[in-house]
């Protein structure tokens, strides 16, 4: 019995550690990497500024445009550091440490449009970039990247860099065995609106069985609510006094709506992005067709590979243009160096090192230099059956409206699309989801 | 240990031509050495503790001070709420959700886990063919890392192409989507831990059996005890102990249950699209990493951690009645 008394003793201790260890990365800083090296005490010194960024392969596409500016500015080299290729799990909770603990983050650091509503709602955090006289960059850009850079004091302090711009990728081969069409000219005609599109689905279900017309639902859900949030004032989950209106707004209703008719259609794989089983689906041939804004391209060749090159087709998207991702860059206030960081993120989203990124991975300019340069309608894609890319993204990226991104809205979009998802693959019933989407959505921004 | 280290100091062969000019310190000397044998062995034993004290104790209190505060990471005001974190936690129905799918688990998990454990260790400590074999065999499960584990059982697991549904296939059942619900999503999570866990138990209890007299099976055989009235009379209450500490063990795992779940949701916190699966530890994760409320999320750490206690205490209850009482 004493052998038991101590072994619960050590125990006792262990459940404490385990209880411990669960919690004590709360309190982890993370290592202080990145950290701008030199003394800015000898003025005309070398001075290094880091550039941090996410995302997976190319991710920003900032090094040719990198390796530009070090040849250039002897006296200013820039680290190009990409930390991850993941935003909301790894890089956005750590960089949010890093600003908070004031030590750590970059000179010129990157952030997704998911993360914008609480960057703009933390000034204290960015160096307000009109300062280094940087309000001259507004022509550059359509209205609604230029207001996203503004904070909750009015003050710029962050620069677009692209945007994500919509299409359907297609799969040609799948298309022909269904009867449709599959030159991209007439595929787009063939779903001129989104009922259209659930038409055609239709037709192509009741010819192939072993393959679904879509792959899952939250990628039309997102570009069904860009589209209609332009037209109910430019809202989404939250309205300008960041009072949460999901429930309310029938932009989300409707692309709700939507989204709940083409899944009860059948049309779906009922497969979620970025999951082993959507990767799965891309070679397994489980759909013929995935909303793609314009860095979707690069994931489905990187997932589908070579077997598929020359099957996949890009046509227009229904409804007209419609927006999922795209990014920003600011400057923390921690930077040593914030008039050349200033001057730097000045220069990675200015048209040309634009056009360089989109050479260099496919990111969509967010400029309207760029976006009108011949660089960009030109461009096609050799993977895509060579499809005219600046062609099909061009009227797509250039009618994007702005929508307010409220400072919670990251936690209530990620909430609400888990409904959306949980009603497509069978977890949430269809008649409950509404109800449960208002909840969750109520939780999220509580 | 200590016998020897008395016997070394009581024989103290002073260098009596070093320093003579120090000699006449006899009583500092002897507190010196007295110090020695005193304090030495804490000294030795030191490093574990500081290091407890700056990775477990403080992270502990820090969490509980946490807690205790509106703390969110970047922005607020991080004032002093008292517990309203808690109170607000025990009336939130998804952490209740959480509560639910962790017990739920570790239920389906460490019963089945550790009975068949107990039978496994009980044939390997059987004369058999090959013994050291089988013995080996049953701890490699425990040298996969569990995020392989995981991977491998997510495919195994999965809805279209997974072998668990094609062998499910012949048998008439459709497709099932085991994310989806809340049974399907805990059975896989279990066979996960199982897998892994089961024969680390056996070879746990195996050693406990070791320890048992022989002649008590003889007494017994010889008494005319079937070979079952012996494992009920004998090895089990004899090896009640062991099934303690691997209740307890277990226990611990099973309520901070984390990478299984995780990877079985696709790397994602929310532990399927309407919690189904999602653990404590993970909505810990959720509130504090992907909602950035440091303070709810310490909270919910101290109530898994009195949950482990509360968990553990009533487990013993049960386990010390094994056998009967003694």
């Amino acid at each position: 019995m004493i052998g038991n008394m101590r072994r619960g003793k050590m125990l006792a201790v262990a459940s404490v550690m385990t209880a411990a260890l669960a919690v004590s990365a709360a309190c982890g800083s993370g290592d202080t990497g990145g950290q701008t090296g030199g003394s800015s005490a000898a003025a005309p010194e070398k001075i290094t500024l880091t550039l941090q960024t996410f995302g997976g392969g190319t991710n920003f596409g900032y090094k040719a445009a990198v390796e530009k500016w070090n040849a250039e500015h002897p006296n200013v080299q820039v680290k190009y550091n990409n930390l991850t290729d993941s935003f909301e799990n790894v890089y956005w909770p750590q960089m949010l440490q890093w600003l908070q603990s004031g030590t750590g983050a970059g000179d010129v650091v990157g952030i997704d449009e998911g993360g914008m509503g609480l960057a703009k709602a933390r000034p204290q955090f960015f160096t307000d970039l009109g300062q280094y006289g940087l309000q001259s960059r507004q022509a550059d850009f359509p209205a609604w990247k230029w207001e996203n850079g503004l904070n909750a004091e009015g003050k710029l302090f962050a620069l677009g860099t692209d945007v994500g711009g919509m299409s359907i990728c297609y799969r040609t081969d799948l298309f022909k065995k269904a009867g449709l069409p599959t030159d991209r000219d007439e595929v787009s005609k063939l779903w001129a609106t989104w009922d259209d599109f659930i038409k055609a689905g239709q037709d192509f279900q009741s010819k192939v069985k072993d393959a679904k017309f879509v792959d899952s639902v939250n990628t039309i859900y997102n570009v069904v609510l860009s589209q209609e949030a332009a037209k109910n004032g430019n809202v989404t989950y939250f309205d300008k006094d960041q009072q949460l209106i999901a429930d309310k707004n029938p932009a989300v209703k409707t692309a709700f709506d939507f989204t709940q008719k083409i899944s009860q259609a059948g049309l779906t794989a009922k497969l979620q992005n970025f999951t082993d089983p959507w990767n799965t689906g891309f070679v397994k041939s489980q759909f013929a067709t995935l909303g793609c804004p314009g860095w979707m391209l690069g994931v489905v060749s990187g997932t589908a590979g070579e077997e598929f090159k020359g099957k996949w087709d890009v046509a227009t998207v229904p409804g007209g243009g419609g927006n999922w991702g795209g990014s920003w860059l600011a400057v923390p206030k921690q930077s040593k160096h914030p008039k050349e960081a200033a001057e730097l993120a000045s220069y990675l989203t200015s048209p040309e090192a634009q056009l360089m990124a989109f050479k260099e991975g496919g990111n969509l300019p967010s400029t309207i230099p760029a976006q009108d340069s011949p660089d960009l309608k030109s461009a096609t894609n050799e993977y895509f059956n060579n499809a005219p890319i600046g062609e099909i993204f061009g009227p797509s990226i250039k009618s994007l409206q702005p929508t307010f991104l409220g400072e919670k809205h990251a936690q209530v979009k990620a909430a609400v699309e888990q409904v959306v998802i949980g009603m497509d693959q069978g977890a949430v019933p269809y008649g409950q989801a509404w109800q449960r989407f208002g909840e969750v959505g109520q939780k999220a921004a509580g | 240990m200590s016998v020897n280290l008395h016997s070394q100091r009581a024989d103290p062969v002073p260098p009596p031509r070093l320093r003579p000019g120090r000699h006449h310190a006899g009583p500092q000397r002897r507190f010196l050495s007295q110090f020695d044998i005193r304090a030495t062995p804490y000294l030795l034993i030191s490093p574990y503790f500081l290091l407890f004290a700056v990775f477990g104790l403080f992270p502990l209190v820090f969490t509980l001070w946490v807690s205790l505060h509106d703390y969110e990471l970047a922005g607020g005001d991080a004032a002093f709420t008292g517990l309203e974190n808690y109170a607000n936690l025990l009336t939130d129905a998804s952490f209740w959700n959480a509560v639910v799918n962790t017990v739920g688990i570790f239920v389906l998990a460490t019963v089945p886990q550790l009975v068949l454990a107990l039978m496994l260790a009980n044939a390997l400590n059987k004369r058999l063919r090959g013994r050291l074999f089988f013995r080996l065999g049953v701890l490699i499960p425990l040298v996969t890392s569990v995020v392989a584990v995981a991977i491998v059982f997510t495919q195994l697991f999965g809805r279209d192409f997974g072998m668990v549904n094609w062998l499910l296939g012949f048998f008439g059942v459709e497709n099932i989507n085991w994310q989806n619900a809340k049974w399907s999503s805990w059975i896989a999570i279990a066979t996960m831990v199982d897998w892994r866990w089961t024969g680390y138990n056996a070879i746990i209890y195996l050693a406990g059996m070791q320890t048992i007299p022989r002649d008590l099976y003889e007494a017994a055989s010889i008494d005319g005890a079937s070979s079952r009235r012996q494992f009920w009379s004998i090895t089990l209450p004899m090896i009640r102990p062991t099934i303690i500490f691997t209740v307890f063990v277990s226990t611990i795992g099973g309520l901070t249950l984390f990478a299984e779940p995780v990877m079985f949701g696709s790397n994602r916190m929310e532990g399927g699209s309407t919690g189904q699966f999602q653990t404590i530890a993970m909505y810990i994760v959720k509130e504090g990493f992907r909602d950035f409320d440091y303070g709810y999320a310490a909270a919910a750490a101290w109530l898994l951690f009195i949950l482990i206690l509360v968990g553990v205490a009533i487990n013993y209850t049960f386990i010390r009645r094994i056998g009967g009482n003694q």
